[in-house]
């Protein structure tokens, strides 16, 4: 019987280490743990706007991204027709000055909310996540405020 | 004579439901090695029969160091979810014959949680999530003399969410679980929605609280894991939607 025993333990536990009190077996420890009591809430409401956000802009995007590629590159004579000439007068109207500011905040919004969404899914350790995100807001207040500036002091007799 | 005794063996031989299949295992025992190996079993089966008793011909027979979960053996008390040709199922509800058994059939552990040892994993992490969403009836005021009455209609608006066993399939086939383990996971969320919904619930304000934070119901990305995996059969994708609804509607 010892014999069928001993052929009954599989190459993985073949060599069985013994362990005791003096020996023991390694502890091992959960790569990541959820806190022992219900967390509390930290930041509000934030995520469901965020989430939101992503959903309400991403109708508005739709309809400004679609429009501008439209106006920029198909309609009245296609690319050929854009230089700073064409730039300056559509900057001549509210309402297309209003629509390219739009079109800036929520695309960068949008894409900034997004990524940060990305950065906390795959962004395995907190320095990293710190880092990223740095990053990413430093870049996207940037882009918004430099466009901004440009669309609200557009000089059309600049030389 | 010789040849009706010879036909007949051959014909039992022919109609043996029997075939072999190749199981392999991810083997895991941190006691010899902290990596672990892929071990093959070659057993013979009856594809009639589920994964489940493949694995307790292998640890009855061939190596009784193979370790798993299971205790009812008839899904319902979800102790032997899996990873089974890299799919999480029910070893007890998966038949051979389904999952394709000319090729090797890989069974692994659930991803996510920690391996303690073979197919076992820790289950803490899961559990406190459940935990954290406050599974249990809460009430105001004095306690009825009799049951608590409920409608037909009542009863059935969370119905499909009572069908959950804690098996932990869905968790752990969250891509974001899978990353940092702090996001509540589907299980959890389902069983939040199962007394959100309750009419004779009065907790439900505090359970979407919880769901409202960070690690709540915002991080789901809609990927349908969880319904795809749920041995069950809950829509948990649309539970989990829902308890969006309810949290945007509440304060709209």
């Amino acid at each position: 019987m010892s014999t069928d025993t001993s052929s009954a333990i599989g190459p993985v536990e073949g060599d069985a280490v013994v362990y005791d009190v003096d020996n023991p077996a390694p502890l091992i420890e959960a790569p990541r743990k959820r806190t022992g009591k219900t967390p509390r809430a930290t930041r509000g409401n934030f995520e469901m706007a965020a989430w939101l956000f992503m959903r309400l802009s991403g109708v508005v995007l739709v309809v400004l991204v679609i429009g501008h590629l439209l106006i920029q590159l198909v309609l009245d004579g296609g690319v050929s027709k854009i230089g700073f000439a064409f730039v300056a007068g559509r900057w001549a109207s509210p309402f297309w000055q209003v629509w390219d500011l739009l079109m800036l905040w929520l695309a960068m919004l949008h894409g900034a909310n997004g990524l940060r969404t990305v950065i906390n899914d795959y962004a395995e350790r907190p320095n990293t996540r710190l880092w990223l995100k740095g990053l990413l807001y430093t870049a996207t207040v940037f882009t918004i405020l430099l466009g901004t500036l440009v669309i609200f002091t557009f000089d059309p007799n600049i030389r | 004579m010789a040849t009706p005794v010879m036909d007949k063996a051959e014909a039992e031989a022919a109609a043996s439901p029997y075939i072999t299949v190749t199981f392999r295992i991810r083997r895991f025992n941190p006691e010899l090695s902290e990596h672990a190996v892929w071990e093959d079993f070659p057993i013979e089966i009856d594809p009639k029969e589920r994964v489940l008793d493949g694995l307790h011909k292998i640890k009855w027979d061939l190596d009784g160091t193979l370790t798993f979960r299971r205790s009812c053996a008839h899904g319902i008390c979800g102790s032997d979810a899996m990873r089974i040709n890299g799919k999480n199922r029910l070893a007890c509800k998966t038949l051979i014959k389904d999952i394709n058994p000319e090729k090797p059939i890989t069974v692994e552990a659930i991803k996510g949680l920690t391996v303690l040892k073979d197919l076992v994993v820790d289950m803490e992490p899961f559990f406190q999530a459940y935990r954290d969403v406050m599974p249990f009836l809460v009430t105001k005021g004095n306690e009825p003399t009799r049951e608590r009455l409920q409608s037909a209609e009542a009863r059935e608006r969370f119905d499909d969410t009572t069908k959950c066993i804690l098996c932990a399939a869905c968790t752990t086939s969250c891509p974001v679980f899978w990353n940092d383990g702090q996001y509540f996971g589907p299980a959890a969320i389902v069983n939040a929605h199962r007394f959100i919904f309750d009419s004779r619930d009065e907790a439900g304000e505090q359970r979407l609280e919880i769901l409202n934070d960070k690690d709540g119901v915002w991080r789901c990305r809609t990927t349908f894991n969880c319904t795809d995996a749920c041995p069950r059969g809950i829509e948990v994708t649309k539970a989990i939607q829902e308890v969006k609804r309810a949290l945007i509607t509440r304060r709209f």
